[in-house]
């Protein structure tokens, strides 16, 4: 399968710390791969690299082209969505607000992202800061679906969601993954397992491991890579 | 009763031309980060261009029409001269905070210099229409037109800021850019385009806070715009950094507090808006901090 991303030697510092020490993998285009690790690996960072929302040094590549120079929202404009981690929705904006800045070229796919999140069309023009972090979650998500894009690096999507709300998370991330790739930061290994075809593990900064989704049913494995506190996920 | 009258409009009066200063100062740090100790110089220059425009615009019979000429004359070049900071001296320094503060005072420094050393160190004086030198009688008192002018200038600028930053695909790009300036990247928008408007803006601001100040104090100096800037930086951390509107009400509270005090206390109204901020920074020290555009 053609690699749609392609990261080679990726080096990131940041405060003095060298937070990826030359992470090279690549993204193969249609379906869900997983970037997986302990906390403070260097996952985020990764993602936030390879938008340049960070200084970083090495090769980035996106459907064949060098992006690496780029400025961030070139990059996007390429057909990048990004969901953050911490949601990053603008409180002081309403929920309509939070779209419309996401809007670009005229192809805003609103009838997709009510389809997907009712609730948001109903809390239109409800200021953002005020929604509920699962809500604030459909907001970050949805400005990311706005548009169509190629790719969609989306960061722990079901971080502090009650049980209920994560379900409804990844069968919305489900569908989207029909139609578009998506490079997925996530915790929660069942969510990973119902989304992911691909995975790739960081520690310390680097690729550790990459392989299929299959991998996580090995328990020996998972703990080696993500410790006890994931082995008793592994099925 | 008259007295206090006459201080309170004359307080609002002064506190309109804080607000001018203070609103761009507000943006521009609130959505680039940026202390722009160069925005007295956008005044300067906006003054200075309208008094030169206006010396040069005699073909004009009528006072009033070469006022308001030339005064479009120093908008326009407060606004370009700002335009030309960000994009030349601004632009390449972003996140680069001292760096910035060196050349934005260099800059500052360097403006009141060359005003002087163009048309020396004497103050200026326009010819402004009749009316501005006139009176209106308000509950007893005679108040000075040019207090209402810029009141009104003030409140104009004010809503037109409101509904720019309401209304216009920029404003909102600029209401978010204060709250998260990279997330707005990351949704594919060249803020860089935001911050020369923003610049821009703050520029024409502060060049129409210049032209007023050249009726409020009956002249201009190559210095007003660095004495103005000291307290339009007091309204803009009182007020909240980038919230137009907590810059709007402390600048009639700094106003009004140095009209007041100035007269019952025989000329301390500075040391009360001095003490008027440490008050503030005690009490919600979360202030220097507060962004909502």
């Amino acid at each position: 399968m053609a690699s749609l991303l392609e990261i080679r030697d990726l080096h990131v510092h940041l405060g003095g710390s060298h937070v990826l020490q030359g992470v090279s993998f690549d993204v193969p285009e249609g379906g869900v791969t997983a970037l997986l690790g302990r906390n403070g690996v260097g996952k985020t960072t990764t993602l936030r690299a390879v938008l340049g929302l960070v200084p970083r040094e090495g090769s980035v590549r996106f459907a064949g082209v060098a992006i690496e120079r780029e400025p961030t929202h070139k990059i996007v404009r390429r057909g990048i969505g990004y969901v953050p981690e911490d949601r990053d929705v603008f409180a002081g904006l309403t929920v309509r607000e939070n779209l419309e800045l996401a809007e670009r070229n005229g192809s805003a796919r609103y009838d997709l992202v009510h389809r997907l999140f009712p609730e948001l069309h109903e809390r239109a023009g409800q200021r953002a800061g005020t929604l509920s972090g699962g809500q604030q979650q459909m907001v970050a998500i949805a400005r990311a679906l706005l548009n169509p894009n190629a790719l969609l690096l989306i960061d722990e999507p079901t971080k502090g969601l009650a049980p209920a709300l994560v379900s409804d998370v990844a069968s919305a991330l489900a569908r989207v993954a029909e139609s578009e790739t998506v490079l997925l930061v996530e915790q929660n290994l069942g969510v990973v397992r119902r989304l992911a075809s691909a995975i790739v593990v960081l520690d310390q900064g680097r690729v550790v491991h990459t392989g299929t989704a299959a991998d996580l049913d090995d328990a020996v494995l998972v703990n080696r890579l993500l410790g006890a506190g994931h082995a008793g996920a592994a099925a | 009763m008259s007295t206090f009258v006459l201080l309170t409009i004359t307080g609002l009066g002064l506190g309109a031309m804080y607000f001018l200063v203070a609103s761009g100062l507000s943006l521009i740090y609130g959505l680039m980060g940026v202390l722009n100790f160069a925005h007295g110089a956008f005044l300067t220059v906006g003054a200075y261009a309208a008094w030169f425009a206006e010396s040069k615009l005699t073909g004009i019979s009528s006072v009033g029409l070469r006022f308001v000429v030339a005064a479009l004359v120093g908008l326009a070049a407060g606004g370009v001269f700002a335009g030309l900071v960000e994009l030349v001296l601004v632009r390449p320094l972003y996140l680069r905070h001292i760096e910035q503060v060196l050349v934005t005072v260099g800059l500052s420094l360097a403006t009141v210099a060359l005003v002087q050393g163009i048309w020396g160190s004497d103050s200026r004086t326009f010819a402004t229409p009749g009316w501005f030198a006139g009176t209106t009688d308000l509950a007893g008192t005679h108040i000075p037109n040019d207090r209402w002018l810029d009141i009104g200038a003030a409140l104009l600028v004010l809503g037109g800021m409101k509904a720019f930053l309401r209304y216009t695909r920029y404003g909102l790009v600029i209401r978010a850019g204060v709250e998260n300036r990279a997330m707005v990247t990351a949704l594919g928008i060249d803020v860089r385009r935001a911050f020369t408007l923003v610049f821009v803006i703050g520029g024409v601001a502060a060049a129409l806070a210049g032209v007023l100040s050249g009726v409020y104090f009956t002249s201009i100096t190559p210095g007003r715009g660095t004495s103005l800037l000291i307290f339009a930086f007091i309204v803009v951390v009182i007020g909240g950094l980038g919230s137009i509107t907590g810059s709007a009400v402390a600048s009639a509270v700094v106003g009004l507090s140095q009209q007041y005090v100035n007269y019952y206390s025989s000329g301390l109204g500075d040391l009360s808006v001095v003490l008027l901020l440490a008050l503030v920074l005690l009490a919600r020290p979360a202030t220097l901090a507060g962004r909502t555009a």
